[in-house]
């Protein structure tokens, strides 16, 4: 086991990974969380890294929202363009995107481009 | 992001320089920005270095805009002194907690690459390995040899320092004697107050990788709370 292959979880890992997918040539983009309020799973600075296979390393959320992330960050790679989701609480009832635990979260997505 | 920042991002953190990429919120303009920075937008600046030293991201708003600071500091450092058989499972679980991780040992029979495949073994004696090392106040040491030769003078120098984290493996016993030989050398009882000893989280522990957990815990521990 080397140093750095542990380190799966923080931000210097993903964003490794992001660069090595882009320089294989893949669409690649990255989704980092801003904003916290309450008892938001994952601190600010969290980063999550996606190719356009919707592969992904990293987490902005107890895997709670990675899901809607991934489908908007592949749609942040085909309009070049960033974007700022804010996700809240979830009611489970309606099969809504958010968090359990009753936080709330601002994540930045932005493709990564040449 | 553009390809080129990603690049000199990675570079900044492979060098252990610290950076703060800033992101403005409504344009997604970007750029990096460093502690010595003094071109530029002053209350941008001025979060920069707050950011930086309380080591948390931030949105701040400014005159230009609304921009994200996301903190890329150093890793935080573990010292090991004693390249003993808990010091292997430790240097993992250190590892995985994202501790950029230092074997200090001068006995190379301990300090063996076989033993701490991907760790970075320092052979000098600990004396000149902490002078070389400076922790900091991102830096948490622990001394496993159970040597006061080699323990003492760790620690020594990790009492001089503004480390968050010292601790000590040894029985309430021999943590007493240790007390003796630190106050002997000048040291008040409020340093002394700063080694955790018998080291770790009173968790029942037996196996090494389990003292590593109790370890690793009150290191944790220390550090967030």
């Amino acid at each position: 086991m080397t140093d750095t292959s542990s380190r799966e979880f923080d931000h210097e890992k993903v964003l490794e990974q992001a660069a090595r997918w882009k320089a294989e040539g893949h669409g690649v983009a990255l989704a980092t969380v801003i904003e916290t309020w309450g008892s938001a799973p994952r601190p600010v600075g969290s980063q999550l890294a996606i190719r356009d296979d919707a592969a992904f390393i990293g987490s902005v959320s107890g895997g709670c929202i990675e899901g809607d992330v991934v489908t908007r960050a592949l749609d942040a790679m085909e309009s070049g363009k960033p974007e700022i989701l804010e996700y809240g609480v979830s009611d489970a009832k309606a099969w809504e995107v958010g968090l359990a635990c009753g936080g709330r979260i601002r994540v930045f997505v932005e493709p990564v481009t040449a | 992001m553009r390809s080129d920042l990603l690049q000199r991002l990675l570079e900044d953190r492979a060098a252990k320089r610290p950076v703060v990429l800033a992101t403005r919120l409504t344009d997604g303009v970007q750029k990096l920005l460093y502690q010595t920075d003094t071109e530029g937008e002053t209350g941008l600046l001025e979060a920069v270095r707050e950011a930086l030293a309380s080591d948390k991201g931030r949105v701040v708003a400014t005159s230009d805009g609304e921009w994200f600071l996301n903190v890329f500091n150093p890793p935080l450092r573990l010292i090991i002194v004693g390249a003993v058989h808990i010091a292997q499972p430790l240097a993992r679980i250190g590892a995985l907690a994202g501790y950029d991780v230092t074997v200090v040992d001068p006995r190379t029979a301990f300090a063996s690459e076989d033993r701490f495949p991907g760790i970075t073994l320092v052979t000098d004696w600990p004396d000149e390995a902490m002078a070389a090392l400076a922790p900091d106040t991102r830096t948490a040491v622990v001394t496993l040899t159970h040597d006061p030769k080699l323990d003492d003078p760790a620690l020594q120098a990790a009492l001089r320092s503004p480390c968050f984290y010292i601790g000590a493996l040894g029985s309430r016993k021999t943590h007493g004697t240790r007390r003796e030989r630190l106050l002997a050398a000048g040291f008040d009882e409020a340093a002394f107050a700063r080694i955790n000893g018998p080291v770790g989280l009173s968790i029942g522990a037996k196996s090494p990788a389990e003292i590593a957990i109790s370890i690793m815990a009150q290191i944790t521990e220390k550090l967030r709370t």
